[in-house]
């Protein structure tokens, strides 16, 4: 632990180190971790101790998603380290900022974490190693190219000298960095790319892992809220004297000026109170709006002349006007929720001159920095302690909005800590939503059944507009075309088509968008996917058949597809299961760096009943940095994906959602849980991400396995919307 | 006034009776491993056991618990953390972000205590927590690695 600890400080620590243990992430005291305290950094990503114990920091916030481990790896691997003796700590966002952004951009999202930071994470441990062998070099007077670095400890086989890393640290702090720094192959890999356990597993078996609904601090007060279920309304009154008196309750307060919280001792008192609470709203200028309203308005988006163009090649109306056979169809997605199994909550401490903030978030300086705006205090005189996260799925990424509330309330009970935490009621109704959209395709067929052109008009929101407006240029959100861009390393279309036009008719409902895992590679790649399989379908192929003559000039989309036909057997039937028929669908996509590919195997009852018995996906993501995580990310990706494509809808109804909780958001189940068979093929040469990709293939695969299994089309979304059964 | 034990220890608990179990774990008691994720019994994240019968504890009053139960969290689930559970999910790696994995362990230990060989069709119909990060497959692993199986699919 840091030893050099602000006097009035020490009462916190030792309440925060008994409950978190040492080096816990978020919870050392403010600049120790960067000043290094006793033990001064090698530089900023290692610390060595003089027990050999290693600190390894990291910048990315650990949501599930196993980013802290992996980037470990990368780190020990580079540092020559002794696994064993890693451990790891955030370092804080104001630290950051302080020393220029030396751990670079804290942002964890869109499946970067590793792919974003590979390189220089990596010559952070390298360059630890080299000044750890300089050090050693120097003290034993030979020259630093005799020496050798394994296991953390320095080697000097021709006189039979060693010390370990702990016995080299303090003097390696004071060499000076190395200016060139040459990163391993991966194929020398002995920690990076093998399946090590997670290193944050044990503490999440015994109840002692601390989430940030769990925190407390001394003398800290629990806050409740509501704000305006209508989004754009505002709160016109409350009648705090009903709640006044209740055991517990300190204070009713306004926050902004749509939102209303209760401050009270424990938080089922503030709830409590809360629930009890007379408020009246001011709903606003879109209290009337509902998802039939919305749906008319995406309906007319596709048709309508004016639209943004995200992928163009030859005339595709000209092709298919000349077609032998056209197919034409609609598709639908709807709203969804994170429904991040910890509702939104923080901790603040606002005082005239500071402001502190413990969160968990996918982003500690954006979380600052609405930190510091709530506050009236800049940057420099706030601070933000990451905790980890009980999901983050993009919901605490690019909006604070909790971390605003929370320090608007502190900010009114100076010198009192106030731990806020939403209801999943609040949650449900105050969510950055998948975003709606619609989405019109038509494609051209010649006599021999080829496709020669396709038109997919998008009609609907876009998150880009929503979140970071200023990164719409010329009316056009370039995030919206996710999987559909016509080539590059990021989210490229995986199909030779010769007339192609792709293009976005934006329309921004009033309900909030966010970044929701997979963002729209999603209902993109449902679209396309199941739109192929309508084609081949029409054009008398086999659906993988014809999606491989479309593939030729894309060999990396092609391996994946190809890898999930071979293990699933396709082309061979499969064999029935629990005395139902088994029907196969496949898809394929490229997102967030990596190419993706699953194939389904479902039943559908008589009585329309569908049981998904088994996924193969593969994955190319370039490199891969721990498999065994590679694994349960694409396993959990497929329960997003399946709950979404399955159960998951947020409408609308009088300008608010109507789904307040798992009752009425219902998300997949054990008892739903089909296998998932990993297949990963990282082929080298780059670094994709493995949290998000694979959710785009798990509804097409399954909806293409039905149409396969009943003859149903099925292209609004959720699917219990549909009668599976047979006509 | 209620007097409850848990984890083997009486505690006084001076709260409104109608106060759900779980908030009296996780604020009067200062028990936080077990969570809260829905308030209405749907998700089992709180799940504690009650006389060793996986309970939904933010749903039950306070007042409908005696002293004479004996209630256990996943901070009493084992006194090392090495119940055969907890075990497995450390060979597993089960957990992912980790929320709602003190509820599917109490869940899972009273399933196994009532039910040491589960078929895997008695472990899905019988785990009905929600994992949003989708740890199900290992879950379903984990259960049947502590029931002495070999973690295979059947």
């Amino acid at each position: 632990m840091a030893q050099q600890i602000e006097a009035s400080r020490r009462g916190f620590l030792a309440t925060a180190s008994a409950a978190l243990g040492a080096f816990t992430l978020g919870f050392r005291i403010p600049g120790a971790a960067a000043q290094g305290a006793t033990v001064p950094e090698i530089n900023a990503w290692v610390v060595v101790k003089p027990d050999d114990s290693i600190v390894i920091r990291i910048a990315r916030s650990e949501m599930g998603q196993g980013t802290l481990t992996g980037l470990a790896q990368l780190v020990a691997e580079e540092l020559n380290a002794d696994w064993s003796k890693v451990t790891t700590e955030y370092p804080t966002p104001a630290q950051n900022l302080a020393r220029k952004r030396v751990w670079g951009n804290m942002s964890t999202g869109g499946s970067r974490g590793i792919r974003e930071s590979h390189d220089y994470v990596r010559k952070g441990g390298a360059a630890a190693r080299m000044m750890l062998v300089q050090a050693a070099a120097e003290s034993w007077g030979v020259p630093a190219g005799e020496c050798r670095a394994a296991n953390s400890t320095v080697t000097h086989a021709a006189s039979g000298r060693t010390a370990s890393y702990g016995s080299l640290a303090a003097a390696a702090a004071r060499v000076t960095p190395p200016t060139e720094v040459t990163l391993k192959d991966p194929r020398e890999w002995t920690i990076a790319g093998k399946p090590v356990p997670r290193l944050d597993t044990v503490d999440k078996t015994n109840g002692k892992q601390v989430y940030g609904a769990d925190l407390k601090l001394p003398n800290m007060l629990n806050a409740a809220i509501r704000d305006c279920p209508v989004f754009g309304g505002k709160l016109r009154s409350v009648d705090e004297a009903v709640v006044a008196n209740r055991r517990g309750v300190r204070k009713v307060l306004r926050v902004g000026d749509s939102a209303v919280a209760v401050v009270a001792d424990t938080w089922w008192q503030a709830k409590s109170a809360l629930d009890a609470l007379p408020i009246e709203w001011d709903e606003g200028p879109n209290a009337e709006v509902s998802s039939a309203s919305i749906a008319e308005w995406l309906k007319a988006g596709l048709d309508a002349p004016e639209a943004a163009v995200g992928n163009r090649a030859g005339d595709a109306k000209a092709a298919i006007g000349v077609a032998a056979k056209t197919v034409e169809a609609v598709y639908a997605y709807p709203f969804q929720n994170h429904a991040c199994m910890e509702p939104m909550n923080a901790t603040a401490l606002w005082t005239a001159d500071r402001c502190e903030v413990w969160t968990p978030t996918q982003n500690g300086e954006a979380a600052l920095a609405a930190a510091s705006e709530a506050a009236g205090l800049p940057p420099s005189k706030c601070e933000v302690y990451k905790i980890h996260l009980g999901g983050g799925f993009g919901r605490r990424g690019a909006v604070h909005d909790w971390v605003r509330q929370v320090v608007e309330i502190a900010r009114q009970m100076p010198g009192t800590p106030v731990k806020l935490l939403w209801s999943r009621e609040e949650d449900m109704l105050h969510g950055r939503f998948h975003p709606v959209t619609q989405c019109k395709l038509v494609g051209g067929l010649d006599a021999q059944g080829n496709l020669t052109g396709l038109t997919m008009r998008i009609s609907g929101q876009s998150i880009v507009a929503g979140i970071f407006p200023q990164n719409i240029r010329d009316g056009r959100d370039p995030v919206v075309f996710q999987g559909l861009n016509p080539g590059g390393e990021e989210a490229a279309i995986g199909y030779g088509i010769p007339n192609i036009l792709i293009d976005h008719a934006m329309r921004n409902p009033h309900v909030p968008p966010g970044f929701w895992r997979g963002v729209n590679l999603n209902q993109n790649t449902i679209y396309l996917e199941c739109f192929i399989d309508e084609l081949a379908h029409a054009a008398g192929r086999d659906p993988l058949e014809f999606r491989r003559a479309l593939m030729t000039r894309h060999p990396k989309h092609l391996a994946v597809l190809n890898a999930v036909a071979e293990r699933a057997g396709w082309g061979t039937p499969a064999a029935p299961k629990d005395g139902m028929p088994v029907h196969r669908g496949l898809a394929q996509t490229m997102g967030f760096g990596s190419y993706v590919a699953a194939c389904a195997e479902v039943s559908v009852s008589d009585a329309g009943e569908l049981k998904i018995h088994r996924i193969v996906a593969a994955t190319d993501p370039g490199h891969a940095v721990n498999p065994q995580q590679i694994a349960a990310q694409v396993e959990g990706s497929f329960v997003y994906g399946l709950s979404a494509a399955l159960h998951g809808e947020c409408t609308v109804a009088k300008g608010r959602i109507e789904q307040e909780n798992f009752d009425s958001y219902p998300v997949l189940r054990l008892d739903e849980m089909p296998a998932v068979e990993t297949i990963l093929l990282p082929s080298g040469g780059f670094w994709g991400g493995v949290g998000e990709p694979t959710i785009a293939v798990a509804a097409p695969a399954v909806l293409n396995a039905i149409f396969a299994a009943t003859g149903k089309r099925v292209r609004t979304l959720p699917l219990r919307h549909t009668d599976l059964r047979r006509a | 006034m209620a007097k409850l034990n848990i984890n083997g220890q009486v505690h006084e608990v001076d709260v409104e009776g109608d106060t759900p179990l779980l908030w009296v774990i996780r604020e009067q008691i200062g028990l936080t491993g077990t969570k809260y994720g829905c308030g209405i019994a749907q998700c089992g994240a709180c799940t504690v056991h009650v006389d060793g019968v996986a309970t939904r504890s933010c749903t039950l009053p306070v007042e409908a618990v005696t002293e004479e139960q004996k209630i256990v969290t996943i901070e009493g689930l084992s006194p090392d953390g090495r119940h055969p559970l907890q075990q497995a999910w450390v060979a597993l790696d089960v957990p992912q972000c980790g929320y709602c994995q003190s509820g599917m362990l109490m869940a899972a230990a009273a399933l196994l205590a009532e039910n040491p060989k589960p078929t895997e069709a008695d472990i899905r119909a019988g785990i009905t927590n929600i994992c949003r990060c989708g740890t199900y497959n290992r879950v379903l692993a984990g259960i049947q690695r502590a029931a002495g199986e070999t973690g295979a699919r059947g």
